[in-house]
């Protein structure tokens, strides 16, 4: 799906031209704002998923883009046209939702004719379109049957069905997976994307499971408190976190609060009598105005526990902790420790189980290390100082 | 374990049960024995077996005529009404409006007025407009008493139904009309058919507002009846008492067997 070669004139502006635009979104309830200026550029063809927790914004988001809900001010643009004071049924945009929202009174082939008979397809037309959908989704047979009669992953197929037979400019998923069981989510996760991306339909999915989002998606929008807090790929929001709140909520995070002090191209994270290094890519990325609150964050995985007395095996200039093993968890493929810092604070160590390595014992005193280049560096709004004289930071927005 | 306590009391409520049921169709029931009377009086228990009332009752036009106009008005009422009820309930439910909760407590007035005042000031209205003693009159007024029940019904349809299925319909295409018409409506329509069936009974057997709204030239079948009880009590009252209960029994049952319907969600 690469644009290269094509030149860039009139012929292709069908496909240069963005699925979707939001500018400056916002919508309030009251005097609450639900939507505080949400600005996202989707692609044609693209698997966007705005993820957050149940309060941030995404739902609502999606229902202004649907059109159920008018936005309180900022525009939505599809396919290059202002859709702002359109109604719902003349966006041209399919949506489904957590419950289905099949009509129970038509049968699966009726609900899936629905959107045709509305566009004044012909007759022929529809039972041909509707045949294709049902196989699309692999339910040829299950076209006379009505919503009851079917389980709840055959009723979400038909829903997919229904909302991608007319070709919409936009597919909308409303947490389509959270009704079904664990099992049939994760199949179901597999089979939308791959029927998604056969069709070439831009997709914008909601879900507060970070797990779907890292599976499904080109991209992620990280909602919070009714803004985007970063969009990316689920490898950059999971290795280069812009937040705390980012780095808390996408995958487990061990999180190492202090004082961020600037020196040359890098700086020292530092609490109490202790410092880290932090590298300059990580410095840079993290663009602190000045010495401030901060906090390292370094995932489960890229921690090593090693023997305190040892001092060769951390490599040189790499950052350690003192800590003690909490608990031990077998899961299988991995084992995972939980440990305390002197400060109480815990943290968190993946290990793979291969056989050979060292198995640490609870109660155990051990040093934990990682590569300067594993860490992130993030500001800490809620950060205070961590020596005496300085001065509090601003408060927490 | 409790049963041996249990017992006796459940007895006495079954049995207080009974005799409340009996307090309440005794009356009722007792009318149609009597409507096989053979005798020329209106007595209990009934003498001997005929069915030369109900002979009479089909054969005599000022019954017959009575009847006609009944169901005319019944049908017209049952039909007006359940338009008003089922608009005014999408209204009351669904819109957001200020005096909502004051417009739908004036819609279910007529349930709790007394019939008599609002007998009395249609009345003295419909005297001035000219329409007492007329269809229109009569259909207009036992339709303000049979839209309570018709808005009762739909909005129960309406808040039991998904919303989220309208605005899936409006998302594949479907504007306002159409979306009321191919999902909201079917969906509703048990709650709407049990409205219009009691909107028909309502006006069936309505006799305070008729009597005024009446003349001899246009009378209902209760009217009738109340005019023929005060005159001469002659046993055809009971045969037609017997097929009042019988139409009205037959339209409730029908009533609850329609709303029984909705479809599974």
């Amino acid at each position: 799906m690469t644009t290269a070669g094509r030149p860039i004139d009139g012929s292709s502006e069908r496909l240069d031209r963005p699925a979707l635009v939001l500018r400056g979104l916002e919508k309030s309830f009251g005097d609450v704002p639900a939507v505080d200026g949400v600005d996202l550029e989707v692609r044609q063809g693209e698997f966007i998923t705005l993820l957050g927790p149940s309060g941030s914004g995404k739902t609502t988001t999606l229902r202004m883009i649907a059109g159920f809900t008018r936005q309180s001010a900022g525009t939505i643009e599809i396919d290059g046209a202002d859709m702002s004071q359109v109604p719902p049924y003349r966006r041209d945009v399919g949506m489904i939702f957590q419950n289905y929202a099949l009509f129970p009174h038509m049968t699966a082939a009726e609900n899936i004719a629905f959107p045709l008979e509305m566009r004044r397809a012909s007759r022929s037309e529809i039972r041909r379109r509707v045949a294709e959908a049902l196989a699309l989704v692999k339910l040829e047979g299950f076209g006379g049957r009505y919503p009851r009669q079917l389980s709840g992953g055959q009723q979400q197929r038909i829903a997919f069905a229904r909302a991608v037979v007319f070709h919409p400019r936009l597919l909308l998923m409303d947490e389509p997976l959270g009704a079904l069981d664990k099992k049939l989510r994760e199949a179901l996760q597999l089979e939308v994307m791959h029927i998604s991306r056969q069709l070439g339909a831009t997709v914008i999915y909601v879900t507060h499971d970070q797990e779907e989002a890292l599976v499904m998606s080109d991209r992620i929008a990280i909602f919070n408190r009714g803004r985007i807090e970063q969009l990316g790929r689920g490898e950059d929001l999971y290795d280069r976190p812009v937040s705390l709140f980012v780095a808390d909520f996408i995958g487990d995070s061990n999180i190492l609060r202090g004082w961020f002090e600037r020196d040359g191209d890098g700086g020292w994270l530092v609490r109490d009598a202790s410092r880290w290094r932090v590298g300059a890519a990580a410095t840079a990325r993290a663009a602190l105005d000045g010495d401030r609150a901060a906090a390292l964050v370094v995932r489960p995985e890229r921690l090593r526990i090693v023997d305190p007395g040892d001092a060769g095996a951390a490599a040189a200039g790499a950052n350690t902790v003192e800590a003690s093993v909490r608990d031990v968890l077998y899961l299988g493929s991995i084992r995972k420790y939980e440990l305390t810092l002197p400060d109480e604070q815990t943290a968190t160590v993946r290990q793979q189980v291969g056989g050979n390595e060292r198995v640490w014992q609870p109660g155990a005193r051990v040093r934990l290390t990682w590569a300067v280049d594993d860490e992130v560096l993030v500001s800490d709004p809620g950060g205070r100082p961590s020596r005496p004289g300085d001065v509090p930071t601003a408060p927490l927005a | 374990m409790t049963d041996s306590w249990r017992q006796p009391r459940r007895l006495l409520l079954v049995a207080l049960g009974a005799l409340t049921v009996f307090f309440l169709m005794a009356p009722t029931l007792v009318v149609v024995p009597m409507s096989f009377t053979a005798s020329n009086a209106l007595t209990f228990p009934p003498e001997g077996l005929s069915t030369r009332w109900y002979e009479k009752m089909v054969t005599d036009p000022q019954w017959s005529t009575g009847f006609l106009n009944s169901a005319k008005v019944a049908f017209l009422t049952a039909i007006l009404a359940t338009v008003l009820g089922t608009l005014a309930a999408l209204g009351t439910v669904r819109g957001r409006f200020p005096g909502r909760g004051a417009v739908n407590g004036l819609i279910l007035s007529p349930l709790i007025v007394p019939v008599i005042i609002i007998a009395i000031g249609m009345f003295s209205v419909f005297v001035r407009w000219k329409i007492t003693g007329s269809i229109v009159g009569l259909v207009l007024a036992h339709t303000a008493l049979a839209v309570p029940f018709v808005v009762v019904n739909v909005a129960t349809s309406l808040r039991s139904m998904d919303r989220n299925l309208e605005q899936a319909a409006q998302s594949l295409g479907a504007g306002p009309v159409r979306t009321f018409r191919r999902i909201t409506l079917p969906l509703i329509l048990p709650g709407v058919l049990a409205g219009g069936l009691f909107a028909f009974i309502t006006s069936w057997d309505e006799v305070v507002v008729s009597i005024f709204l009446t003349s001899a030239r246009f009378r209902t079948l209760p009217v009738e009846m109340w005019e023929q009880v005060r005159q001469v009590v002659d046993p055809t009252v009971a045969a037609v008492s017997t097929t009042l209960l019988a139409v009205t029994t037959t339209l409730l049952l029908l009533a609850f067997v329609v709303r029984r319907q909705a479809p599974a969600r």
